[in-house]
């Protein structure tokens, strides 16, 4: 698996990766995480809003930063 | 959605409601408690009626905006970038600038991501000065400064406030948009490719209600405090500013309006901090539009912005940009000074 956080640096975008990183390790997953800061590859994604996460490449959220219970959700 | 979480969600809105409206109306008569009563000093000296001021307004305006954000984050929940460039693309230019204006008020937005929408904008067909239009409203126009204009002055200057702001956006978007200047803007912005974007979700209401909630906790949980400073300040000047000392600076003189503006560019400070200064000032008889102008600059254009913008516009552009909203914003200002 493959968690992407879409952001150019912004606080909310390293809280955001953060919270991805304590929800993989909650859950126990094998899962990458990359940051995404480039504005040009960020908008290959069509995101509009940062931060913003990708699992496998598909845009699950934009622009909320958002909780650890909430990436679980979007992992399981 | 079962029908008792509904219920339970409107059950406990009512009941907010009705509880803000109850402590909201008798703020007054608390605060004058506070200074004369409970503390004992005397009326009409300088630090009853800065403390008084205090007590009232703080309160007040820090209610009012609960109130508000937490409204403007439900409307928000109708309205995505994604909506917004649906609705504009393809819009012929004066239409699409009006209604680029009007988006800018309601649709989500945070400095840092203007440059990504800039770019997920013009480059989906959404011309450049109806795309401006919309990155003049959106910070310009905002709900914090709307708030604190109705608290602390009135539901007119709010009006004027929220009707010159729209005016201005399409306005200067509107030039901008006839001086052809695309070729002005970075070369990488038209070569990106821009994916097709994000699909929108449904949300029932319980979300969107939730979503007002976050709105509040992350909004007001960040500028409480400037609220608070500006308020602290508003009340020294109030208390203790002789009447009228404003009127020789921030009068109705000519270069009044101008060296507002140039003071208030540079200025980088959100609206919650600015606006109960400003209150103070109107109050000891500096002129409406003069202290309008200076509010509009401080707010609407700023030089962390002018950065921001710079990756996707290149310095011509960002100075048309700049001296156009200036422009836009210095009329506003004489304009008032003229009729009020």
């Amino acid at each position: 698996m493959k968690i992407q956080i879409l952001g150019t640096g912004c606080p909310k975008c390293k809280k955001l990766t953060q919270h991805a990183e304590e929800a993989v390790k909650a859950l126990g997953l094998n899962a990458e995480i990359e940051k995404v800061t480039q504005i040009s590859d960020i908008m290959k994604f069509g995101v509009m809003m940062t931060p913003a996460l990708a699992v496998d490449g598909t845009v699950k959220s934009v622009g909320k930063l958002l909780s650890v219970e909430e990436i679980k959700g979007l992992l399981k | 959605m079962n029908s008792s979480i509904w219920r339970k969600y409107l059950a406990w809105s009512v009941a907010g409601l009705a509880i803000w409206w109850l402590v909201y109306r008798s703020l007054a008569s608390v605060a004058a408690w506070f200074a004369y009563s409970l503390l004992g000093m005397a009326h009409g000296s300088h630090l009853a009626s800065a403390v008084e001021f205090f007590i009232y307004e703080a309160p007040k305006v820090l209610m009012l905006l609960v109130l508000v954000v937490f409204g403007v984050g439900i409307v928000r929940s109708f309205f995505t970038p994604e909506r917004t460039r649906r609705i504009l693309s393809g819009k012929r230019e004066f239409t699409g600038n009006v209604l680029a204006a009007l988006l800018g008020i309601v649709t989500p937005f945070c400095s840092c991501s203007a440059v990504p929408l800039f770019i997920g904008f013009v480059t989906t067909g959404v011309p450049l000065g109806v795309t401006l239009s919309f990155l003049i409203s959106a910070p310009m126009v905002n709900e914090i400064a709307l708030v604190l204009l109705f608290g602390l002055f009135g539901w007119q200057v709010a009006a004027i406030y929220l009707v010159t702001g729209v005016v201005i956006a399409i306005a200067a978007g509107w030039v901008i948009g006839r001086l052809r200047l695309e070729k002005h803007v970075e070369d990488w912005v038209y070569q990106t490719q821009a994916g097709s974007g994000v699909t929108d979700e449904e949300l029932d209401w319980p979300a969107r209600i939730r979503l007002g909630l976050d709105a509040v906790k992350d909004i007001v949980g960040r500028v409480w405090i400037y609220v608070l400073i500006g308020i602290g300040i508003g009340a020294g000047i109030h208390g203790y500013v002789p009447q009228n000392f404003m009127a020789s600076i921030m009068g109705k003189t000519w270069w009044s309006v101008p060296l507002a503006v140039l003071i208030g560019v540079p200025m980088y400070s959100n609206a919650a901090g600015i606006i109960p200064i400003v209150q103070a000032l109107l109050g000891k008889g500096a002129a409406l539009g003069t202290v309008l102008a200076f509010m509009m600059a401080v707010i609407g254009l700023s030089l962390p912005e002018a950065i921001i913008l710079r990756k996707v516009l290149k310095p011509r552009l960002l100075a048309v940009f700049f001296a156009v909203v200036a422009a836009g914003i210095m009329l506003v200002g004489y304009l008032f000074n003229l009729i009020m």
